[in-house]
Protein backbone atom coordinates (compact mmCIF):
# COMPACT_ATOMS: atom_id res chain seq x y z
CA UNK A 1 0.00 0.00 0.00
CA UNK A 2 1.57 3.27 -1.12
CA UNK A 3 0.73 6.55 0.58
CA UNK A 4 -1.29 9.03 -1.49
CA UNK A 5 0.44 11.96 0.17
CA UNK A 6 3.27 12.63 2.59
CA UNK A 7 4.56 15.52 4.66
CA UNK A 8 7.70 15.97 6.74
CA UNK A 9 8.07 18.61 9.40
CA UNK A 10 11.04 19.51 11.57
CA UNK A 11 10.77 21.86 14.51
CA UNK A 12 12.68 22.95 17.60
CA UNK A 13 11.72 21.20 20.84
CA UNK A 14 9.79 24.14 22.28
CA UNK A 15 6.56 23.42 24.10
CA UNK A 16 4.73 26.01 21.99
CA UNK A 17 5.32 23.69 19.02
CA UNK A 18 3.13 20.99 20.59
CA UNK A 19 0.01 22.83 19.45
CA UNK A 20 1.64 23.64 16.11
CA UNK A 21 2.47 19.98 15.39
CA UNK A 22 -0.97 18.64 16.29
CA UNK A 23 -2.70 21.31 14.18
CA UNK A 24 -0.43 20.51 11.21
CA UNK A 25 -1.17 16.79 11.55
CA UNK A 26 -4.92 17.41 11.76
CA UNK A 27 -4.88 19.81 8.79
CA UNK A 28 -2.95 17.31 6.68
CA UNK A 29 -5.23 14.42 7.61
CA UNK A 30 -8.27 16.61 6.78
CA UNK A 31 -7.50 16.02 3.09
CA UNK A 32 -9.22 12.64 3.30
CA UNK A 33 -12.10 14.10 5.32
CA UNK A 34 -12.31 12.07 8.52
CA UNK A 35 -14.96 13.08 11.06
CA UNK A 36 -14.32 15.53 13.90
CA UNK A 37 -13.90 12.76 16.47
CA UNK A 38 -11.25 11.03 14.40
CA UNK A 39 -9.40 14.29 13.83
CA UNK A 40 -9.44 14.98 17.56
CA UNK A 41 -8.02 11.49 18.16
CA UNK A 42 -5.09 12.30 15.87
CA UNK A 43 -4.53 15.69 17.51
CA UNK A 44 -4.44 14.19 20.99
CA UNK A 45 -2.09 11.34 20.03
CA UNK A 46 0.32 13.69 18.21
CA UNK A 47 0.30 16.04 21.18
CA UNK A 48 1.31 13.17 23.48
CA UNK A 49 4.11 11.96 21.18
CA UNK A 50 5.56 15.45 20.66
CA UNK A 51 5.31 16.28 24.37
CA UNK A 52 7.22 13.07 25.16
CA UNK A 53 9.95 14.02 22.68
CA UNK A 54 10.32 17.47 24.26
CA UNK A 55 10.12 16.49 27.93
CA UNK A 56 11.71 13.06 27.98
CA UNK A 57 13.73 12.86 24.75
CA UNK A 58 15.36 16.26 25.03
CA UNK A 59 14.60 16.85 28.72
CA UNK A 60 13.57 20.42 27.84
CA UNK A 61 16.90 21.14 26.17
CA UNK A 62 17.02 22.33 22.57
CA UNK A 63 16.82 19.66 19.89
CA UNK A 64 14.94 18.92 16.70
CA UNK A 65 11.71 16.96 16.61
CA UNK A 66 10.77 15.37 13.30
CA UNK A 67 7.25 14.46 12.32
CA UNK A 68 6.35 12.48 9.22
CA UNK A 69 2.73 11.96 8.16
CA UNK A 70 1.84 9.46 5.46
CA UNK A 71 -1.68 9.63 4.20
CA UNK A 72 -3.51 6.65 2.73
CA UNK A 73 -6.93 6.46 1.16
CA UNK A 74 -8.60 5.93 4.53
CA UNK A 75 -5.75 5.95 7.05
CA UNK A 76 -2.72 7.81 8.35
CA UNK A 77 0.68 6.86 9.69
CA UNK A 78 2.44 9.43 11.83
CA UNK A 79 6.01 9.15 13.11
CA UNK A 80 7.50 11.43 15.73
CA UNK A 81 11.27 11.23 16.14
CA UNK A 82 13.72 12.80 18.55
CA UNK A 83 17.47 12.37 18.78
CA UNK A 84 17.43 12.63 22.54
CA UNK A 85 18.27 10.36 25.45
CA UNK A 86 16.20 7.33 24.40
CA UNK A 87 14.09 4.99 26.52
CA UNK A 88 15.80 2.33 28.64
CA UNK A 89 12.77 0.12 29.20
CA UNK A 90 10.09 0.65 26.55
CA UNK A 91 7.68 -1.85 28.09
CA UNK A 92 7.83 -0.04 31.42
CA UNK A 93 7.45 3.36 29.75
CA UNK A 94 4.26 2.19 28.06
CA UNK A 95 2.63 1.05 31.30
CA UNK A 96 -0.31 3.24 32.35
CA UNK A 97 0.62 5.65 35.17
CA UNK A 98 4.34 4.98 34.87
CA UNK A 99 6.39 8.15 34.64
CA UNK A 100 10.07 8.84 34.92
CA UNK A 101 9.21 12.44 35.84
CA UNK A 102 6.78 12.54 38.77
CA UNK A 103 8.65 15.71 39.82
CA UNK A 104 7.17 17.44 36.77
CA UNK A 105 3.67 16.24 37.61
CA UNK A 106 3.58 14.02 34.56
CA UNK A 107 0.67 11.60 34.73
CA UNK A 108 2.34 8.68 32.95
CA UNK A 109 -0.66 8.40 30.64
CA UNK A 110 0.95 9.54 27.38
CA UNK A 111 1.40 6.14 25.72
CA UNK A 112 -1.95 4.92 27.06
CA UNK A 113 -3.67 7.89 25.42
CA UNK A 114 -1.82 7.27 22.12
CA UNK A 115 -2.80 3.60 22.22
CA UNK A 116 -6.44 4.42 22.96
CA UNK A 117 -6.84 7.00 20.23
CA UNK A 118 -4.82 5.30 17.48
CA UNK A 119 -5.04 1.72 16.15
CA UNK A 120 -1.36 0.88 16.46
CA UNK A 121 1.58 2.45 18.31
CA UNK A 122 5.12 1.28 17.71
CA UNK A 123 8.10 2.51 19.71
CA UNK A 124 11.70 2.16 18.58
CA UNK A 125 14.32 3.60 20.88
CA UNK A 126 18.01 3.44 21.61
CA UNK A 127 19.56 4.88 24.72
CA UNK A 128 21.72 7.85 23.75
CA UNK A 129 20.41 8.03 20.17
CA UNK A 130 16.73 8.81 20.43
CA UNK A 131 13.21 7.54 19.98
CA UNK A 132 10.73 7.13 17.14
CA UNK A 133 7.04 6.63 17.88
CA UNK A 134 5.01 5.48 14.88
CA UNK A 135 1.23 5.57 15.09
CA UNK A 136 -1.30 4.24 12.64
CA UNK A 137 -5.00 4.92 12.41
CA UNK A 138 -7.71 3.85 9.97
CA UNK A 139 -10.65 6.22 9.67
CA UNK A 140 -13.78 4.13 9.49
CA UNK A 141 -15.86 7.18 8.52
CA UNK A 142 -13.70 7.61 5.42
CA UNK A 143 -13.67 4.05 4.13
CA UNK A 144 -14.90 3.86 0.53
CA UNK A 145 -15.52 7.60 0.42
CA UNK A 146 -12.37 8.62 -1.41
CA UNK A 147 -12.29 6.28 -4.37
CA UNK A 148 -11.90 9.26 -6.64
CA UNK A 149 -8.51 10.20 -5.16
CA UNK B 1 -5.25 29.18 27.45
CA UNK B 2 -6.58 31.50 30.12
CA UNK B 3 -8.21 30.99 33.47
CA UNK B 4 -10.95 32.94 35.22
CA UNK B 5 -11.07 32.68 38.99
CA UNK B 6 -14.15 33.48 41.05
CA UNK B 7 -15.04 32.76 44.64
CA UNK B 8 -18.41 31.33 45.53
CA UNK B 9 -18.41 31.26 49.31
CA UNK B 10 -15.33 29.26 50.26
CA UNK B 11 -15.27 27.49 46.91
CA UNK B 12 -12.88 28.66 44.23
CA UNK B 13 -14.35 28.28 40.76
CA UNK B 14 -11.62 28.10 38.11
CA UNK B 15 -12.97 28.37 34.58
CA UNK B 16 -10.40 27.15 32.06
CA UNK B 17 -10.63 28.48 28.54
CA UNK B 18 -8.68 27.14 25.56
CA UNK B 19 -6.23 24.29 25.06
CA UNK B 20 -4.71 22.51 28.06
CA UNK B 21 -1.42 20.83 27.14
CA UNK B 22 2.13 20.68 28.48
CA UNK B 23 2.81 24.19 27.15
CA UNK B 24 -0.12 25.83 28.93
CA UNK B 25 -0.06 23.59 32.03
CA UNK B 26 2.64 25.59 33.82
CA UNK B 27 0.63 28.79 33.69
CA UNK B 28 -2.53 27.09 34.95
CA UNK B 29 -0.55 25.39 37.71
CA UNK B 30 0.90 28.71 38.93
CA UNK B 31 -2.43 30.53 38.82
CA UNK B 32 -4.26 27.80 40.69
CA UNK B 33 -1.57 27.27 43.31
CA UNK B 34 -1.41 30.98 44.15
CA UNK B 35 -5.18 31.17 44.58
CA UNK B 36 -5.52 27.91 46.50
CA UNK B 37 -3.10 29.11 49.16
CA UNK B 38 -5.42 31.98 50.07
CA UNK B 39 -7.37 31.51 53.26
CA UNK B 40 -10.63 32.21 51.41
CA UNK B 41 -10.29 28.97 49.46
CA UNK B 42 -11.41 25.68 50.92
CA UNK B 43 -12.75 23.77 47.94
CA UNK B 44 -12.10 23.99 44.21
CA UNK B 45 -14.33 23.46 41.19
CA UNK B 46 -12.55 23.20 37.84
CA UNK B 47 -14.85 24.25 35.00
CA UNK B 48 -13.93 22.52 31.73
CA UNK B 49 -16.85 23.74 29.65
CA UNK B 50 -14.61 26.02 27.56
CA UNK B 51 -11.65 23.67 27.24
CA UNK B 52 -11.29 22.96 23.53
CA UNK B 53 -8.39 20.49 23.79
CA UNK B 54 -6.73 18.50 26.55
CA UNK B 55 -4.06 15.81 26.56
CA UNK B 56 -2.55 13.86 29.45
CA UNK B 57 -0.67 16.93 30.66
CA UNK B 58 -4.04 18.09 31.99
CA UNK B 59 -4.24 14.99 34.20
CA UNK B 60 -0.91 15.88 35.80
CA UNK B 61 -2.04 19.42 36.61
CA UNK B 62 -5.34 18.28 38.14
CA UNK B 63 -3.74 15.46 40.15
CA UNK B 64 -1.13 17.85 41.53
CA UNK B 65 -3.75 20.42 42.59
CA UNK B 66 -5.91 17.66 44.03
CA UNK B 67 -3.06 16.53 46.28
CA UNK B 68 -2.48 20.11 47.44
CA UNK B 69 -6.12 20.83 48.27
CA UNK B 70 -6.39 17.50 50.08
CA UNK B 71 -3.49 18.47 52.34
CA UNK B 72 -5.50 21.59 53.23
CA UNK B 73 -8.54 19.39 53.95
CA UNK B 74 -10.40 20.74 50.94
CA UNK B 75 -12.24 19.01 48.13
CA UNK B 76 -12.09 19.25 44.38
CA UNK B 77 -14.64 18.52 41.69
CA UNK B 78 -15.06 19.05 37.97
CA UNK B 79 -17.78 20.67 35.88
CA UNK B 80 -18.66 20.86 32.19
CA UNK B 81 -16.50 17.93 31.11
CA UNK B 82 -17.18 16.88 27.50
CA UNK B 83 -17.12 13.27 26.26
CA UNK B 84 -13.59 13.42 24.89
CA UNK B 85 -12.04 14.89 28.01
CA UNK B 86 -14.07 12.50 30.15
CA UNK B 87 -12.51 9.61 28.25
CA UNK B 88 -9.01 10.80 29.19
CA UNK B 89 -10.08 11.31 32.81
CA UNK B 90 -11.52 7.80 32.92
CA UNK B 91 -8.35 6.26 31.49
CA UNK B 92 -6.30 7.80 34.27
CA UNK B 93 -8.66 6.87 37.10
CA UNK B 94 -9.15 10.54 37.97
CA UNK B 95 -12.92 10.16 38.30
CA UNK B 96 -12.38 7.71 41.17
CA UNK B 97 -10.86 10.60 43.11
CA UNK B 98 -13.33 13.34 42.27
CA UNK B 99 -16.75 13.75 40.68
CA UNK B 100 -17.62 15.41 37.39
CA UNK B 101 -20.89 17.39 37.23
CA UNK B 102 -22.77 18.96 34.35
CA UNK B 103 -22.79 22.46 35.81
CA UNK B 104 -20.82 24.62 38.23
CA UNK B 105 -23.91 25.07 40.42
CA UNK B 106 -24.36 21.33 40.75
CA UNK B 107 -20.68 20.91 41.58
CA UNK B 108 -20.89 23.56 44.31
CA UNK B 109 -24.12 22.18 45.75
CA UNK B 110 -22.74 18.67 46.01
CA UNK B 111 -19.33 19.69 47.36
Amino acid sequence: MNPINEVKLEFVSKSSNEAFARVVAAAFVSQIDPNIEELADVKTAVSEAVTNAIIHGYENKVGLVKMTCKLYEDAVEISVTDEGKGIEDIEKAREPMFTSRPDMERSGMGFTVMESFMDKVEVVSEVGSGTTVTMFKTFSSVRGKNNAL
Amino acid sequence: MNIRLTNRGNTLVAALNGELDHHTADYIRQKLDAEMLKSTTKNVVLDFSKVTFMDSSGIGVIMGRYKNIQKLNGKMSLAGVNERIRRIFEMSGLLKLMSAYDSIDEAINKM
